[in-house]
């Protein structure tokens, strides 16, 4: 029973994505630990966002197994893998532009609920209940976010460095285990970086494991437990941040190294 | 936050009720209590609709379709099974959502344009059908000889009683779905308008959602063309064409798309406008519809009750 300390919350197999001829990832092999962040860098096209939606269920991989919890959900659709336990934010950020940013956060707690469409027409006591449970719920979500001042404003009328915090949090209100984060820090300022990074560090001080994709590498040398390097689809490396610094596979494929050593 | 105010269902539902005396007061508007039942019977279609539309984002052009099939299934029941009026009012709606579901598993996997497409399509198939089976629809010519409504002895054979018959129905419609808007399912729906891709991460089962707000929409549209057509007693194919699927989106895209009161005011503005107000137009009237549609979109993109908030915007300054 000394597993709990490497128990793998995640488990990537032999997985390949061929969209036609293009082969966006090629025999990818990964664990990820639970409880730990775990970084996956790479120039443009390595294939990360790729990965996250195959992860999340975007869509299926060509080839391979996807284990979450040591189930397999490489099958399944994004809802049924949402409510599993696995959240995610996207590259541009997607928020609901329609919602205040209080609704945003509400519709994250879409799947830890239950209220029919037609309870709901009919507002019988039990979904009056759920709603001000949910809203209470979501509430404490802002609040862990720090953007409790806003909740009334709409998403839309956000600086980028709230809207990025914004989608963390309506993930975090999925109730995830695994969050995969979609590069949380570009375009931002120093400062909403530094916060960005500090969120991503409380999230994972509750338990919660962090998948992260992230050109800052300022960040992810500093809040990374372990970081994955693919190039063309392909793991390069694999490692703790310190050992990537010095890979010299990694420094060719970023700095587009020479051929032939001298 | 999407809070939809009491107060003014309070107001307009008072409006309602009061209103048959008012016209009878004038001499004017004597004839408007009829007009309103059918402002009341399009405000049933919009209403699912601004919801299909509006906040789930999903373009249909074949409302009409089911409007006719609630009419229809009410006519041949009554006329050549004689069964009760209400049985069929349920059974067409059943047959609607029946319908609904095949026609909209696969063709909400589509999306904007294409969507809009396959609903036309099935629209014009309908339309065809009704046309053609003349065994069963007596074909252009129509049916006659739809009995009316009658509740435990009630019968509902005056202009006033109808009117207040179809009007409960409205609010009834109007209450169920303010309540769904304002729940867990309306959120999921406005999610689903802006991002499919964050709805479904969100755990949103988006293709169900769009086909339960799809069937929602064909039992409204079904439920008014049984009160069609058991107010008529009539019915001919030429009411439920493409045209009348477009003049419902007309509706709300006057009314506003993205409120649901939208649907009521649109529903209103275009049935006075077409059996009142530019009858003078004659043949000319689409042109004039099509002018007014124009004017709204670029002046009005968020419809007639987006007016409120441009006044309250001009007082903030």
């Amino acid at each position: 029973m000394n597993e709990t300390l490497t128990e793998h919350i995640l488990e990537v197999e032999e997985v390949v994505m061929a969209f036609g001829g293009l082969m966006a990832l090629i025999n990818l092999d990964f664990q990820v630990k639970k409880g730990m962040i775990k970084a996956i860098i790479g120039p443009n096209g390595a294939g990360k966002t790729t990965l996250f939606n195959v992860i999340t269920g975007t869509f299926p991989p060509t080839e391979g197994a996807v284990r979450f919890k040591r189930q397999s959900i490489e099958t399944l659709k994004a809802h049924e893998i949402a409510k599993l336990g696995i959240s995610r934010t996207f590259q541009t950020v997607e928020l609901f532009t329609n919602m205040s940013v209080l609704e945003n956060v509400m519709v994250g707690c879409h799947t830890r609920t239950r209220s029919s469409f037609i309870a709901s027409g009919f507002r019988l006591p039990q979904v009056t209940r759920k709603e001000a449970q949910i809203r209470s719920k979501a509430m404490e979500v802002l609040e862990f976010i720090g953007l409790t001042n806003r909740s009334a404003e709409s998403a839309d009328s956000l600086p980028l460095g709230d809207r990025k915090i914004l989608e963390i949090g309506r993930a975090l209100a999925t109730e995830p285990e695994l969050v995969c984060l979609d590069e949380p820090a570009a375009g931002l300022n120093e400062t909403e970086t530094q916060a960005a990074a500090d969120l991503i560090k409380r999230i994972k001080e509750k338990g919660i494991t962090i998948l992260l994709v992230e050109h800052d590498m300022k960040v992810v040398m500093d809040i990374s437990d372990e970081i994955m390097v693919l190039n063309y689809g392909e793991k390069i490396a694999e490692g703790i941040p310190e050992e990537i610094q010095n890979n010299p596979k990694v420094i060719e494929a970023y700095l587009g190294g020479e051929e032939n050593d001298a | 936050m999407l809070r939809i105010r009491k107060l003014p269902i309070v107001v307009f539902g008072l409006f309602i009720i009061v209103f048959p005396w008012i016209a009878g007061q004038i001499p004017a508007i004597g004839n408007y209590p009829d007009l309103m039942i059918f402002a009341g019977i399009y405000c049933l279609i919009t209403i699912g609709l601004s919801l299909l539309m509006g906040y789930a984002g999903q373009i249909s052009l074949g409302q009409a379709a089911f409007y006719g099939i609630g009419a229809y299934i009410s006519a041949i029941l009554t006329v050549h099974f004689e069964l009760n009026p209400w049985l069929c009012m349920v059974i067409g709606t059943l047959i609607a959502s029946a319908v609904a579901v095949l026609v909209g598993v696969p063709s909400l996997k589509l999306r904007g344009h294409y969507l809009a497409m396959a609903t036309l399509a099935f629209g014009i198939i309908v339309f065809i059908v009704f046309n053609e089976e003349i065994e069963w629809t007596g074909g252009p010519d129509g049916m006659s000889g739809i009995p009316g409504l009658s509740l435990f002895g009630f019968e509902f054979d005056t202009v006033l009683r109808y009117y207040y018959l179809v009007w409960f129905f409205v609010f009834a419609a109007f209450i169920f779905t303010i309540n769904v808007i304002q729940s867990r399912s309306g959120r999921a729906l406005r999610a689903i308008h802006i991002s499919e891709a964050a709805s479904s991460a969100m755990g949103v089962n988006v293709s169900r959602f769009k086909i339960v707000v799809f069937v929602y929409s064909a039992i409204l549209a079904s439920l008014a063309g049984s009160l069609y057509a058991h107010y008529l007693n009539f019915i001919n194919p030429s009411t439920f064409d493409l045209f009348f699927s477009i003049k419902l989106l007309i509706m709300i895209a006057l009314g506003g798309m993205h409120e649901v009161w939208g649907a009521i005011v649109g529903a209103f503005l275009v049935t006075f406008l077409s059996f009142e107000w530019l009858h003078f137009f004659e043949e000319f009237e689409v042109i004039v519809y099509g002018i007014i549609l124009l004017l709204v979109t670029i002046f009005l993109p968020h419809g007639l009750v987006g007016i409120p908030g441009i006044v309250k915007g001009w007082f903030r300054r």
